[in-house]
């Protein structure tokens, strides 16, 4: 099955060829393109060999030489889910809101950037996608976004902005000193020896590092995303944080790990202080939040927070044993997957609470459960989600990563559970001041769910239980990428 | 097979209710009661046929690195705490719709209520520790459920959430405790850990502060002190949900728990030591509370609150047959209690003040007499269930640690006391308001579980019964007279009770230290203000000025002053992006080849 990977990417571009050519009917393309999206991501789960580590689906052409760029698509378990993760994301953030053609041509150039991100294996070319996905993101939030778009969007594009010339600038000197942009030749490199030699190597450590942490987003680089999620539209916020966040851990795994191992080590405990940081201080902020969409992006940061801890705990100076830092970085893919559904679904119905009301502080509502109790339901279950209840799927990520991390860094996961109590107090106080007490009267009018939004919700609802009760089958995915990857790091 | 009917056909009942028979109230009853009674029956023959044994399927398995099963565990205990909670649930479930009839969430109600016959019966079932915290963690979000039964009240959505957040918090210890123990011997299977125990316990400290994480778990879910602040507000829900999660089931999963990890708790000699005194305190200070609180749920609350303490306390003093025993006794007559007192709120159209009670005991004289059986085993009369297993345990305190004893026997003189006067004042003298003058008999749907549980009241504690179900403890060679103490101390409570509040119609003593809860809640209000709303605000505030104002517009400000550079950059002209590469490029060419 050659080309897989080409016409996953492709597809959504044509769409939006298409779709910018349409005059009416821009989203029900838009859909449509999402459908052979999903058809082409379940193929290419099909062909792959979940057994087998390493890249598989491969397809590699010279492409150009002289600056060492080469068209290199594959994947391996991690990338696989990823692209399964975007093609649910993207579908479902179409269904949140109404858009016009524009809005649904750049929304499918974010989605092929994403697939193209999750699948290069050059750095050349991944580098391309990498930034081909951040210009129609600020665009969506400049021209469709809410109050303080303008701001908002400008802090987003320059702050992510000046993180991707950094890492470009420390990619290009470790090019001209070591002739490769490939990945699997850089992770050799990084396992024999330094990349570069003495001062530089730590400079380009940091250009990337910059780079990446900027895009996950790690404390204290994070102060760009609760604007920016805020003033974007509900489905754009949706992509964000389901599938663009992701790129910055999977950067962080594909990239920085394999190649400063020592320099990770070496700056091991600052790291995992920086995670924990991220961890503890966002859902603090978040409780002092009256706008739900600033209060669930903050609990994003938090969610991500996880991840890293689980990469840096695989990583830190310390004893690492095998199994542990298997069970740590099985945790992080889990909670990268887990964390794109939920965290999408709580701004879809984010979305549907501001389309009700025309606001969303959190005190405009009250006593929703009498008046839409599917809505507050459904919701619900996506908010236990969020705060980890054991059934649902967010509780199996954060777990693995408590259980790797704390065998390899007691101290540091110890305050990072803290995290899982602070996200409970305000999800639990979000929910009390939505759904309990006497309804309001502004309230006294909304609809419950519409069949349209019961069939966008569904679907991710079901696959929370579905990870949350039988997890197993997800892991089978990654698994063997997973073992690769801690013998990798050990 | 057995196992798993037990455990998942009240998950299909709520499964059904919630997604299908949503509309039809009396259905989603008949189905929430006929699961009940099937987890029961295969429950009893479970416990008979003692050749079944436990089985155990994959739940999340990397071959050869970990195994987390969903495995279940089929001993002595296990079997007795599965025909004990079905039993008690079955009846709870049977008096429901009674107490229930008019409610519009009636569906909802009996969804919730399976899935927390779910859930508890999960954490008995459970043979690791994942699957333990799994569904310990779901009983949390039962009892979240049900205490918010009647959302639209403001203190009801307040109680739900304490009782969500408390038990959190005590879950975060439970968390680190079962990360300790997995971390240290490398399973989390508890018969894989037995053998194992010599890694944790061959370090003291490590062990110590393992099991004072593990007994943070059962702080929360058995409400001691200082996380027992959320049963009382608890009495917010409806009132068979506060016999059946609140009395006889919830709150002892943490003991439960405890006597399932004895093998490492009876470890620790200093854990011990505080969880018995974490017990002891729990028990007189609940009991102190007890005496001055004016709402019938809240008195059996406190009640309650107490009587975990006493058992908390026998695990703290290394006799979890004891402990176990205490339990066993206990889930009869405190749900014998709360449901007593559900019928006599239905009877008053949910007055719960007891000084707008009185002269119950004429109008309703089966709940009266029901009420009065389990009254008399909760302090320890003989010869009802209560005397034994409490005597049990004043014995072993007696044994093995004289102040213990002595605050344990005043808790059981106070509860003598203030149960008396529940019952004096709400059964005797004259009715004082209108609605106690009218009160009506419950139906019999009702009765009978009172009936039921009031035998079992009557006949829990003897030998010939309970011996079929429990190790029971042995403590009597040292202690011939401690009976004879506790009934003395039992006789003065109740004297004292009924010398003072006979024929009151309102109460003589006002003690605010004690009406007041000891200012817990205060005191928790002001810190949690205190604390985490001064946290979120410092935190915001970082976030909002400092981080972003000064490194993030001081920097643009840097970069403003770079001049046009970057301004041009941000503006996204293509001529300035080249422009910055190129530098950029120079600069790492200049470095690799001219340093």
């Amino acid at each position: 099955m050659a080309g897989l990977i080409t016409t996953l990417i492709v597809t959504p571009l044509v769409g939006a060829l298409l779709v910018s050519a349409t005059r009416n009917y821009a989203r029900a393309l838009a859909l449509v393109f999402n459908l052979i999206t999903i058809i082409c991501a379940f193929i290419i789960w099909r062909n792959f060999d979940p057994g087998l580590p390493g890249l598989q689906l491969v397809e590699r052409h010279s492409w150009l030489p002289a600056i060492g760029a080469e068209y290199l698509f594959g994947i391996d378990g991690l990338c696989l889910l990823l692209v399964v993760l975007t093609s649910l994301v993207f579908p479902f953030a179409l269904l949140a809101q109404k858009m016009d053609r524009s809005f649904c041509a750049l929304m499918l150039i974010t989605q092929a950037a994403l697939y193209g991100t999750f699948t290069a294996h050059n750095f050349v070319l991944w580098f391309l996608f990498y930034e081909m996905s951040l210009v129609p993101a600020f665009l969506l939030i400049k021209m469709w976004g809410g109050e303080n778009r303008d701001r908002a969007a400008t802090k987003f594009f320059l702050y992510t902005f000046l993180g991707s010339v950094a890492m470009l600038l420390s990619f290009l000197g470790i090019y001209f000193a070591r002739g490769t942009f490939d990945f699997i030749s850089l992770a050799e490199l990084g396992k024999t020896g330094d990349v570069l030699p003495g001062k530089l190597k730590w400079l380009a450590f940091a250009g990337i590092f910059l780079g990446l942490a900027v895009k996950v987003p790690l404390f204290p680089f994070h102060t760009w995303l609760p604007d920016a999620y805020e003033a974007a539209p509900t489905g754009v916020s949706m992509v964000l944080t389901g599938a663009l966040s992701k790129m910055g851990v999977y950067g962080f795994i594909r990239l920085l790990l394999p190649l400063f191992p020592n320099e990770i080590a070496t700056l091991g405990p600052w790291l995992l202080t920086l995670t924990v940081c991220s961890i503890v201080i966002p859902p603090l902020v978040a409780w002092a939040q009256s706008d739900l969409k600033r209060m669930v992006a903050y609990l994003s940061i938090n969610h991500l927070g996880y991840c890293m801890l689980g990469l840096f705990a695989a990583t830190a100076p310390a004893v690492r044993p095998l199994e542990e830092m298997h069970a740590a970085l099985s945790g992080v893919v889990m909670q990268m997957f887990n964390h794109g559904i939920t965290a999408a679904a709580l701004f879809y119905f984010v979305g549907l609470l501001e389309q009700r009301r025309g606001s969303r502080g959190i005190d405009d509502f009250g006593g929703l459960m009498q008046r839409t109790p599917l809505l507050c339901g459904w919701m619900s279950v996506v908010m236990f989600s969020s705060l980890g209840l054991p059934g649902l799927n967010g509780f199996i990520g954060e777990f693995l990563i408590f259980k790797g991390s704390f065998a390899i860094a007691a101290g540091y996961t110890a305050v990072a559970v803290l995290g899982l109590l602070f996200t409970a107090v305000v999800f639990m106080r979000a929910m009390q001041s939505l759904f309990s007490g006497p309804l309001t009267r502004a309230c006294s009018t909304f609809l419950d769910l519409s069949s349209h939004e019961k069939w966008a919700i569904i679907p991710v609802t079901l696959l929370m239980f579905a990870i949350g009760i039988a997890p197993q089958f997800l892991f089978n995915i990654f698994n063997t990428t997973v073992v690769h990857m801690a013998r990798l790091l050990a | 097979m057995l196992p798993w009917l037990i455990l998942l056909a009240p998950l299909v009942s709520a499964a059904l209710i919630a997604l299908i028979t949503g509309r039809a109230r009396r259905l989603s009853a008949s189905i929430s009661v006929v699961a009940v009674l099937v987890s029961f029956i295969c429950s009893c023959i479970v416990f008979a046929k003692s050749e079944i044994a436990g089985t155990e399927i994959p739940w999340i398995e990397f071959q050869g690195i970990l195994r987390v099963p969903i495995g279940f565990v089929l001993d002595s205990l296990s079997r007795t705490m599965l025909v004990l909670v079905s039993g008690v649930g079955a009846l709870i479930h049977i008096y429901s719709p009674g107490y229930m009839r008019d409610d519009p969430g009636k569906s909802r109600y009996f969804a919730a209520l399976s899935l927390f016959m779910f859930s508890m019966l999960g954490i008995v079932l459970a043979n690791n520790f994942v699957m333990m915290f799994i569904f310990w963690e779901l009983v949390g979000l039962c009892s979240y459920l049900l205490i918010g039964h009647w959302f639209e009240r403001d203190s009801a959505a307040d109680a739900a959430n304490k009782a969500f957040i408390t038990n959190r918090i005590g879950d975060f210890g439970f968390m680190l405790g079962i990360l300790m123990v997995w971390a240290a011997t490398g399973s989390v299977i508890f018969d894989d850990i037995i053998p194992q125990t010599w890694r944790i316990t061959s370090n003291p400290t490590f062990l110590t502060i393992c099991v004072l994480l593990i007994f943070c778990g059962a702080v929360g879910k058995s409400a001691q002190f200082p996380l027992h602040v959320w049963l009382p507000d608890a009495m917010e829900g409806p009132t068979p949900i506060s016999a059946l999660i609140h009395a006889a089931t919830m709150v002892a999963a943490g003991v439960y728990m405890l006597v399932r990890v004895g093998f490492l708790v009876q470890a620790s000699p200093v854990a011990l030591g505080v969880i018995a005194w974490i017990g002891t305190v729990t028990a007189v200070m609940a009991a102190l509370i007890a005496t001055q609180q004016d709402d019938i749920k809240r008195i059996l609350a406190y009640s309650t609150l107490s009587q975990l303490g006493y058992m908390i306390m026998a695990v703290g003093l290394a006799s979890d047959e004891a402990a176990m025993f205490h339990l066993f006794t206990h889930a009869f007559f405190k749900a014998l209690l709360f449901l007593g007192a559900g019928s006599v709120l239905v009877a008053l159209h949910h007055e719960q003040n007891i000084w707008k009670m009185g002269g119950q005991g004429r109008n309703l004289f089966l709940t009266f007499v029901t009420f009065g059986i389990g009254m008399l085993a909760l302090i320890g009369c003989p010869p009802f269930a209560g005397f034994f297993s409490k005597d049990a345990i004043l014995s072993l305190a007696y044994n093995r640690n004289p102040a213990i004893f002595g605050v344990a026997l005043f808790t059981a003189f106070l509860t003598a006391f203030y149960m008396m006067r529940l019952f004096v004042v709400v059964f005797f003298g004259k009715p004082r308001s209108p609605a106690a003058k009218t009160s009506r008999e419950s139906p019999t749907s009702m009765l009978v579980p009172l009936a039921v549980l009031a035998l079992l009241s009557l006949f829990g504690g003897f030998h010939f019964f309970a011996s079929h179900f429990l190790t029971l403890p042995h403590e009597r060679e040292a202690a011939a007279f401690i009976p004879g103490i506790a009934l003395v101390a039992m006789l003065l409570g109740a004297a004292g009770a009924i010398i003072l509040y006979r024929r009151r119609i309102e109460d003589p003593l006002s003690i605010n230290l004690l009406r007041h809860k000891f200012y817990f809640d205060e005191l928790y209000r002001v810190l949690i203000n205190a604390t985490q709303g001064f946290l979120a605000r410092v935190s915001g505030f970082i976030d909002r000025w400092i981080i972003d104002a000064t490194i993030v517009r001081g920097s643009s400000g840097a970069t403003w002053s770079f001049g046009a550079l970057l301004r041009l950059m941000q503006v996204g002209n293509l001529q300035a992006y080249a422009f910055i590469f190129g530098l950029g490029i120079i600069w790492i060419i200049y470095f690799v080849l001219f340093r």
